[in-house]
C-alpha cells in the first residue's frame, strides 16, 4: 500500500514536469505579449520588463530559470498584476473555489446517491421515471441556464439569497446548489446503473435466500458495489468542480481561482497561467490518487502494489 | 412417514410481451423427513422455477404464483407475506445454487456471509456466530477455517466455494435444504466430492433434501424419490429405485438412453431430437408430442392435456397413450 501510493507520487511529479514544460511552450505559441496592452509602453520599461521576467534571454534558458523557480517552490510573480506573487492570488482565491466546489460536491453527493439508490431499488415506478426524468434535465441544462433560473428564482423572486457576488456568508448557496444539481444528476445516473447491475448479480439472490431484510440488502451486499462507478467518477467530477467553475463565477461574480485561470491566457500572463495549471494539475493528480485508494477499499479484488 | 412439505398443483406463470408463459403447470409433490427428492428435466423446464417460488424467489413481476399450495409444517408459503418468508429462508428452508463463483458476495468477507443467517435469525452476536462459523466450515472440510474466514470469496476456487455455500446453508440447521444443480459448474471430480459431502452431512443431520438437476447418474445416486418435469409439468414420479427399473414415460425413457455412459462404445450418442416447446404456446395435447418418435405419435393425446395417473403403487406418469410404455392400463 505504501509502495503504491509512494510510486503513484513519483508518477505523479512526471506528471506535473510534463504539464509544465507543454504549458511554457504553448502560451508562448499564443499571439500576443504580456506587456503590450492597449497603451503601449516606452521601450526604455518594456526592456526593462523583459529584464526582470527573463523574457530577454533565450527560450532554453527562461525555461530552466522558470523551472528552477517552480522546482523551489516559488511560483513567480504575475506578469499582469504588478509587484503580486502567483502564490499569493491562489492563495486568495482558491478558497472561495474549493468552498463552492466542496458544498456543491456535498449537495451533488447528498441528491445524487439517494435519488440513484431509490430509483434502481424502485426500478420502473413513478419515484424512479421522476428521479430519472429529473436527472436528464440536470444533465441537459447548463450551468449557465440553470444559473439565472435559481438567481431569478430565490434572488429575484423571492429575494432570500443575493444575485450575485461574494459579501454575505449566505453568498455560496446559490452557485454550489447550481453545480451540485448538475452533478447530482450524473450521480443519481450512475448510482442507478451501477446498483440495477448489482441487484440482478446472483449473489443478490443467495442473499434473498438466507432470508436477509429488502434494505438490508441494498446497505449491506449491494451498496458496495453499485458505488464503484461513482466513486470511479468523483476523481475527475472533483476536478471538473473546483476548475471548471469558471463560468459559475462569472454568473455570480465570485473571487475564485478558476477566473485568474481563464483570465491569466487571455492576458497573456505566463507566469499566472504557468502557475494555475501546475496547481490544478497538482490537485487532479492527488485526487485521483485518492479516489484510486477510495475504490481499492470498497473493492477487495483491488490489490494496490 | 410426515411430510416436511407437501406442495400441491403449483401454477407459476410470467407475464411478458410475448405472452404469458406457463412456467410451472399444476405440479404436486412432497418431500418427506430425511428423504432426497429429485426434480429432473431439461433447462427451461421448470424445475428451478418449482423451487423457487416456494421461497419467493421468483420476482413479481412479472412472474405470478397462479395457484396451489405448499404446506410446510403448519403454514402455506404461498400464502405467506415477503416478511415471513424471510423468516423461513435462510432459517428452515435453505437454498444452494449453481455458479459457486457468482453465488457469493465479492465485496463481503467469507466470514461476514457465512454468518450472516445466524445472526439474523437466531440473534446472534458476532463473536458467538463468528466461532459457529469456523465450526461450520471445518464441518464442510474447509482446512484451516479460522483464516478462510477472513477470506473474500475470490481467494476461494470453484469447490471451495461451493462447500461455503453449503455450509452457509446448513449453519442454521434448516429442514429443508432445496439443491439447485448444484454440482452443474464443477469440475467431474470435484462434483463427486461436493455429492458425497451433501450425503453425509444430510444423513448426520437428518435434513430433507430436494435436488434440482438435469444429470440422471447424480439422481439415481442421491435421490429417493425422483419426479421428472417436461414442459412445466410433472410427467413421472416414482422412487428413484423404481424409475430407473421401469421408465413408463417415453420422455424419461429418451432422458435415460441420452446417458452416454450408457451408451455402446463407437455408436453415434442419442439425442431426443427438437427442442422443448415454447412454453408461451403450448399445444393443446401431449407436450411431448413433437418430439416421439413417428409411429406412436399418432397415439399421443391431441385435445387435451393427460393427467397423472398412478400406475403402480406410488409409480405415477402422465397419462398419454402414445408415451407411455406398454399402454395404459385401461
Amino acid at each position: 500500500m505504501l509502495r503504491f501510493i509512494f510510486s503513484r507520487l513519483l508518477q505523479s511529479l512526471l506528471v506535473l514536469v510534463v504539464v509544465f514544460t507543454a504549458t511554457f511552450f504553448l502560451i508562448r505559441l499564443k499571439p500576443g505579449d504580456p506587456f503590450k496592452g492597449e497603451k503601449a509602453m516606452p521601450a526604455s520599461v518594456l526592456a526593462q520588463m523583459n529584464k526582470r521576467y527573463a523574457l530577454d534571454q533565450p527560450l532554453w534558458k527562461q525555461y530552466f530559470i522558470h523551472a528552477g523557480a517552480f522546482a523551489r517552490g516559488d511560483l513567480l510573480p504575475s506578469m499582469r498584476y504588478e509587484g503580486v506573487q502567483n502564490s499569493k492570488i491562489i492563495k486568495d482565491s482558491f478558497p472561495v473555489s474549493l468552498l463552492i466546489g466542496l458544498s456543491a460536491l456535498t449537495i451533488a453527493l447528498g441528491v445524487g446517491l439517494p435519488a440513484g439508490i431509490i430509483a434502481a431499488v424502485r426500478k420502473n415506478t413513478w419515484l424512479d421515471y421522476s428521479a430519472m426524468s429529473l436527472a436528464m434535465l440536470g444533465i441537459c441544462l447548463p450551468t449557465f441556464v440553470m444559473g439565472p433560473i435559481l438567481q431569478w428564482i430565490f434572488a429575484l423572486k423571492l429575494g432570500w439569497l443575493n444575485v450575485a457576488g461574494w459579501f454575505e456568508r449566505t453568498d455560496w448557496i446559490l452557485p454550489a446548489a447550481t453545480m451540485g444539481f448538475i452533478y447530482a444528476a450524473y450521480i443519481a445516473r450512475l448510482t442507478r446503473g451501477g446498483m440495477l447491475e448489482i441487484l440482478n448479480q446472483d449473489y443478490i439472490r443467495t442473499a434473498r435466500a438466507k432470508g436477509v431484510p429488502g434494505k438490508q440488502i441494498v446497505i449491506k451486499h449491494a451498496l458496495r458495489g453499485g458505488l464503484l462507478p461513482v466513486v470511479a467518477f468523483l476523481g475527475p467530477a472533483f476536478a471538473g468542480i473546483t476548475t471548471g467553475s469558471f463560468i459559475i463565477e462569472k454568473i455570480f461574480q465570485l473571487p475564485g481561482l478558476g477566473q485568474h485561470f481563464v483570465g491569466s491566457v487571455f492576458n497573456s500572463d505566463y507566469t499566472l497561467v504557468q502557475a494555475t495549471t501546475v496547481f490544478y494539475a497538482a490537485l487532479l493528480v492527488l485526487i485521483n490518487l485518492g479516489s484510486d485508494i477510495l475504490q481499492a477499499w470498497l473493492n477487495p479484488r483491488i490489490r494496490l502494489t | 412417514m410426515s411430510a416436511i412439505i407437501e406442495v400441491k398443483d403449483l401454477t407459476v406463470a410470467f407475464h411478458t410481451r410475448n405472452g404469458v408463459v406457463r412456467a410451472v403447470d399444476g405440479v404436486s409433490f412432497r418431500v418427506e423427513a430425511g428423504q432426497t427428492v429429485g426434480i429432473v428435466g431439461e433447462s427451461g423446464s421448470g424445475k428451478s422455477v418449482t423451487c423457487y417460488s416456494l421461497l419467493g424467489l421468483i420476482s413479481q413481476p412479472p412472474g405470478r404464483i397462479e395457484g396451489g399450495s405448499a404446506i410446510f409444517g403448519n403454514q402455506d408459503l404461498l400464502k405467506l407475506s415477503e416478511k415471513d418468508l424471510q423468516k423461513v429462508r435462510g432459517s428452515r428452508i435453505s437454498m444452494i445454487f449453481q455458479d459457486p463463483m457468482t453465488s457469493l458476495n465479492p465485496f463481503l468477507k467469507v466470514g461476514t456471509q457465512l454468518v450472516e443467517p445466524l445472526r439474523l435469525h437466531q440473534g446472534l452476536d458476532k463473536a458467538a456466530a463468528w466461532k459457529k462459523g469456523i465450526e461450520a466450515l471445518a464441518e464442510v472440510g474447509i482446512p484451516d477455517p479460522a483464516t478462510r474466514m477472513d477470506q473474500y470469496p475470490h481467494e476461494f476456487s470453484g469447490g471451495m466455494r461451493q462447500r461455503v455455500m453449503i455450509a452457509m446453508a446448513l449453519i442454521t440447521r434448516p429442514q429443508l435444504l432445496i439443491a439447485d444443480e448444484p454440482t452443474t459448474a464443477l469440475d467431474v471430480t470435484i462434483q463427486q466430492q461436493v455429492l458425497d459431502l451433501i450425503k453425509d452431512l444430510q444423513k448426520r443431520l437428518g435434513i430433507a433434501v430436494v435436488f434440482i438437476t438435469h444429470d440422471l447418474a447424480v439422481v439415481h445416486e442421491i435421490c429417493d424419490v425422483v419426479n421428472v418435469m417436461y414442459a412445466g409439468r410433472l410427467v413421472e414420479s416414482a422412487s428413484a429405485a423404481d424409475l430407473f427399473a421401469h421408465p413408463r414415460h417415453a420422455y424419461t425413457r429418451a432422458l435415460m438412453r441420452s446417458i452416454p455412459a450408457l451408451q455402446k462404445k463407437g455408436e453415434p450418442l442419442y439425442t431426443i431430437p427438437g427442442l422443448p416447446p415454447d412454453l408461451s404456446q403450448l399445444p393443446d395435447g401431449c407436450a411431448f408430442r413433437a418430439r416421439q418418435i413417428p409411429d406412436r405419435q399418432a397415439l399421443c393425446l391431441t385435445t387435451k392435456k393427460p393427467p397423472l395417473l398412478e400406475i403402480a403403487s406410488g409409480h405415477w406418469v402422465q397419462a398419454c397413450p402414445g408415451c407411455v410404455e406398454g399402454g395404459l392400463p385401461l
